[in-house]
């Protein structure tokens, strides 16, 4: 069967409905393809690795009500009563945790008088259980000594970090700082005059709102600080996942009992706290999936509605084909390959329209480059549904018998 | 003739029920995708006080060290604390008032009207009695505290709507007592209930959250040194001693905003900023170069991008689903007309002319329209539902309001008339004689 005749046909005859058809699959593709590639970026950050234990831990934010006499005393009391609860294996605090509502950041510098930052990290404050309680690995360096660590003390606040002279980082924060070389032994600064040592590299830690503008995702440093539990930390907790839910009803219960003057923030496990974390990822996938699915069934039946009513059109021509001797595969063939030429222009088209639509999001939403992937993805797609919703039309338009062309309509 | 027109055309639509029920459904699906995130990006970016908003402004300074400069950066989002208790106690603006966020413990009356009430954390706004009158605040009950109150460090506190609710079973409490962070306040104002959506007031955390529950003088505050929450930016190093929140402190965490009425005043209240930020360059308290800006609140909220990128990101995937939509219909109504190609030339062979067989098909067109547009309203209604389902903090605001309904309608409306325009002039276009002629 030669293209030429049907191309010929489509151009005189049908150049308005085949149009409609090519506009309608460019759209439609171009919108496939960011849909499809928006989703794959949505998955790709719904996957993040926080680099905590994350099934194996839960934590319990508390605050105080009124002035607290001894915060660090009460914690010592709190740590030792969450670590005799039955099933836990290790406890620690924290000012903060990963998928957490607050965080703490700071700019660091590699030389005290470099005016620009050389990057920004999240800042973990951790007591000596911090590193193997949460999960972390050493890749380089060694843990912090006991020495090394102090007790934070709010009315203080941040300048209490310049006594601080030890860090471990993450590998991420590493290489940027120092690229090619071990971070180890490095000496950088937050800002001030007093220097702080890397003594450590660990594998990863997700700052705890992931990615943002200033740093990405896994820029974290490590702090030898013991903090109280009323700066709005969490004690986190490690025990075999399927212990996480007795073992949150017991700690809540050992750190709240009657007459202690606080309050029980918050309590879930990090299972819970990564789901709520990515909610709106999640939601929008499936809001694009929806959206996808839903053009592609419109699409299939607007094709299914022109091609049959190019068929009740050509009644009469067919018969008369048939009648001259072309074979039903052949009628039915012409409806296929016409419907192949004009999903072939449209994904041309939606081709170049995907690369318009990606550059305009590129540009106001910050999205990255559209990936090619997504190009063979919705063309595939595409011819497939082309070929299925033509398939029944075809078949109708082949059954049409050659005494057709004796009857007058 | 329209009523002839509309029978005409409910009688071509019953005949192919499939294909209308296809182009019925095309046109809802993308009318109600349209519609839902529409509404939701109009209840988003909505104005949080429509009668005043153009009167209230947000001074910023910049009092950060030559650190790091870069020529043309903004100036931070809050001022220092020292800033805004100068900027207030100046008081320049018609009204002004400084505020910050926090969390108290609430420590309810186990006798109180609510009942025995664990205590709990509520969120707090730390302000100056300006805060209520300036943002049209609505009291159900009582009154804003006075001035002297701010000054006095006054142990008053104003409550929302819903915690009265909780712990006075809605009483008026005002004149009661409440135990706050271990002090003892006295309520003197009930709010009535007050959404504003986004809280403008402070953009430093979540745009859409609730206003707080409770409200207490931003000096009272300080003197108990309460619990204060939401984003600090501290630039400099810190003499020993000096904690974050201590009025000297080079650390950036209070929003002030200011009433200014007349834009005249505006512009030399401007000009008052950039004189007091000139004065503190030269004691050397600043070192940049002046950089103040006075954002109304309108283009403050389009500054820090209020509406989440997220919601626009649909409302264009919607309109795009939109018009794939309508070409869809385009297409169908062409194929519908084009079929009944013999019945228009008979009907043209007899005299009607063009216009008449081009109103038959728009009003046919416009049938569909309404229908899918009555359907497409259905789903809008679904969507929001939807919508308000999600843990997301505006769900609640995605309600559908009358101009949004009409909107839903028209466009449904709209959209079919111009879908059905290109195949109604193909159809107008049938020659008479063609047609008679092959029969």
């Amino acid at each position: 069967m030669t293209i030429a005749p049907i191309l010929r046909s489509l151009l005189a005859r049908h150049k308005t409905a085949g149009s409609l058809v090519i506009v309608e699959i460019a759209l439609t593709c171009a919108i496939v393809a960011n849909a499809v590639f928006l989703i794959g970026e949505r998955l790709q950050r719904i996957q993040t690795d926080s680099g905590v234990a994350e099934r194996e831990l839960s934590r319990v934010q508390l605050a105080g009500v009124g002035n607290q006499d001894d915060p660090h005393g009460q914690t010592r009391e709190d740590l030792a009563a969450l670590r005799a609860i039955p099933g836990v294996d290790s406890v620690t605090i924290t000012n903060q945790v990963p998928f957490g509502s607050s965080s703490w950041n700071s700019s660091l510098h590699l030389d005290p008088d470099q005016s620009e930052p050389a990057a920004h990290a999240a800042l973990y404050l951790g007591d000596a259980d911090f590193l193997d309680t949460v999960g972390l690995r050493l890749v380089a360096g060694r843990d912090f000594r006991d020495g090394e660590f102090l007790d934070y003390h709010p009315e203080e606040g941040w300048q209490q970090m310049l006594e601080v002279d030890t860090v471990i980082i993450t590998r991420a924060l590493a290489e940027r700082l120092f690229p090619g070389d071990s971070a180890v032994g490095e000496v950088l600064y937050f800002g001030e005059e007093t220097p702080v040592r890397v003594v450590g590299v660990i594998e990863g830690l997700m700052r705890p709102t992931g990615d943002s503008a200033d740093a990405p995702g896994h820029h974290s440093v490590l702090l030898p600080v013991r903090t109280p539990y009323t700066i709005g930390g969490s004690y986190v907790l490690r025990t075999a996942p399927s212990d996480r839910e007795r073992v949150l009803g017991d700690a809540t219960e050992a750190l709240s009992r009657p007459g202690a003057s606080r309050v029980v923030l918050e309590q879930e496990t990090f299972e819970e706290l990564r789901a709520e974390f990515f909610h709106a990822d999640r939601a929008m996938g499936w809001l694009l999936l929806i959206v996808c699915g839903a053009l592609l069934i419109v699409t299939a039946l607007g094709i299914v509605g022109l091609a049959s009513f190019w068929v009740q059109q050509r009644t009469r021509q067919i018969g008369v084909r048939r009648a001259l001797g072309a074979t039903r595969g052949q009628i039915a063939r012409h409806f296929q390959v016409e419907n192949l030429i004009l999903t072939s222009a449209g994904i041309v088209l939606g081709m170049g329209l995907a690369y318009a639509i990606n550059a305009w999001l590129m540009q106001r939403y910050e999205l990255p480059r559209l990936s090619w992937i997504a190009l063979p993805f919705g063309a595939v797609t595409l011819w497939a549904l082309g070929q299925l919703s033509v398939l029944g039309p075809a078949r109708r338009a082949a059954a049409i018998p050659p005494a057709v062309a004796t009857r007058s309509v | 003739m329209l009523r002839y027109y509309l029978e005409l055309a409910l009688l071509s639509l019953r005949r192919s029920k499939v294909l209308t029920a296809l182009m019925v459904v095309a046109i809802a699906f993308g009318v109600g995708a349209s519609m839902t995130t529409l509404t939701v990006l109009h209840v988003l970016s909505g104005d949080p006080l429509p009668e005043k908003s153009s009167t209230l402004y947000y001074p910023q300074l910049d009092p950060r060290t030559e650190d790091g400069f870069p020529p043309g950066d903004d100036p931070p989002d809050q001022l220092t604390r020292l800033d805004a208790e100068t900027l207030l106690a100046e008081g320049r603006a018609d009204r002004q008032a400084l505020m910050t966020g926090g969390q108290a413990a609430v420590l309810p009356d186990p006798e109180g009207p609510g009942g025995a009430i664990e205590p709990f954390y509520a969120s707090v706004r730390y302000t100056s009695t300006d805060f209520f009158p300036m943002f049209d605040v609505p009291f159900s009950a009582g009154r804003p505290w006075d001035a002297s109150e701010d000054e006095a460090g006054g142990r008053v506190a104003v409550i929302s709507k819903e915690l009265n609710d909780k712990l006075f079973a809605g009483e008026d409490s005002a004149g009661r007592a409440l135990r706050i962070d271990d002090t003892e306040f006295r309520i003197v104002g009930v709010l009535d209930r007050w959404r504003p959506a986004p809280r403008f007031y402070d953009l430093t955390t979540s745009h859409f959250t609730e206003a707080e529950e409770i409200y207490l003088p931003y000096s009272t505050s300080r003197d108990l040194e309460m619990t204060r929450a939401g984003s600090m930016d501290c630039f400099d190093t810190r003499p020993p001693g000096q904690t974050e929140t201590d009025l000297g402190a080079p650390c950036t965490w209070i929003q002030f905003w200011v009433e200014i009425s007349s834009p005249d005043d505006a512009a030399s209240y401007l000009a008052f900023l950039e004189n007091y930020s000139e004065e503190q360059r030269q004691a050397g308290r600043f070192e940049r170069p002046v950089n103040v800006r006075l954002p109304a609140l309108m283009d403050w909220l389009e500054e820090n991008e209020v509406v989440p990128s997220d919601v626009q990101l649909q409302t264009w995937l919607a309109l795009a689903f939109f018009a794939v939509c309508l070409i869809n219909t385009i297409g169908l109504l062409l194929a519908k007309f084009l079929r009944r190609a013999p019945e228009i030339g008979v009907r043209r062979a007899l005299g009607a002319s063009r216009r008449a067989v081009f109103s038959q098909c728009l009003v046919e067109s416009g049938v569909i329209g309404i229908a899918g547009g009555c359907l497409g309203l259905a789903l809008t209604l679904l969507g929001l539902w939807a919508v308000r389902q999600q843990p997301v903090e505006y769900a609640e605001l995605a309600q559908l309001d009358l101009a949004m309904l009409i909107a839903t309608l028209v466009a449904a409306i709209v959209s079919s008339l111009l879908a059905g325009l290109l195949p109604a002039w193909r159809a107008c276009q049938i020659a008479p004689a063609m047609q008679l002629k092959s029969h």
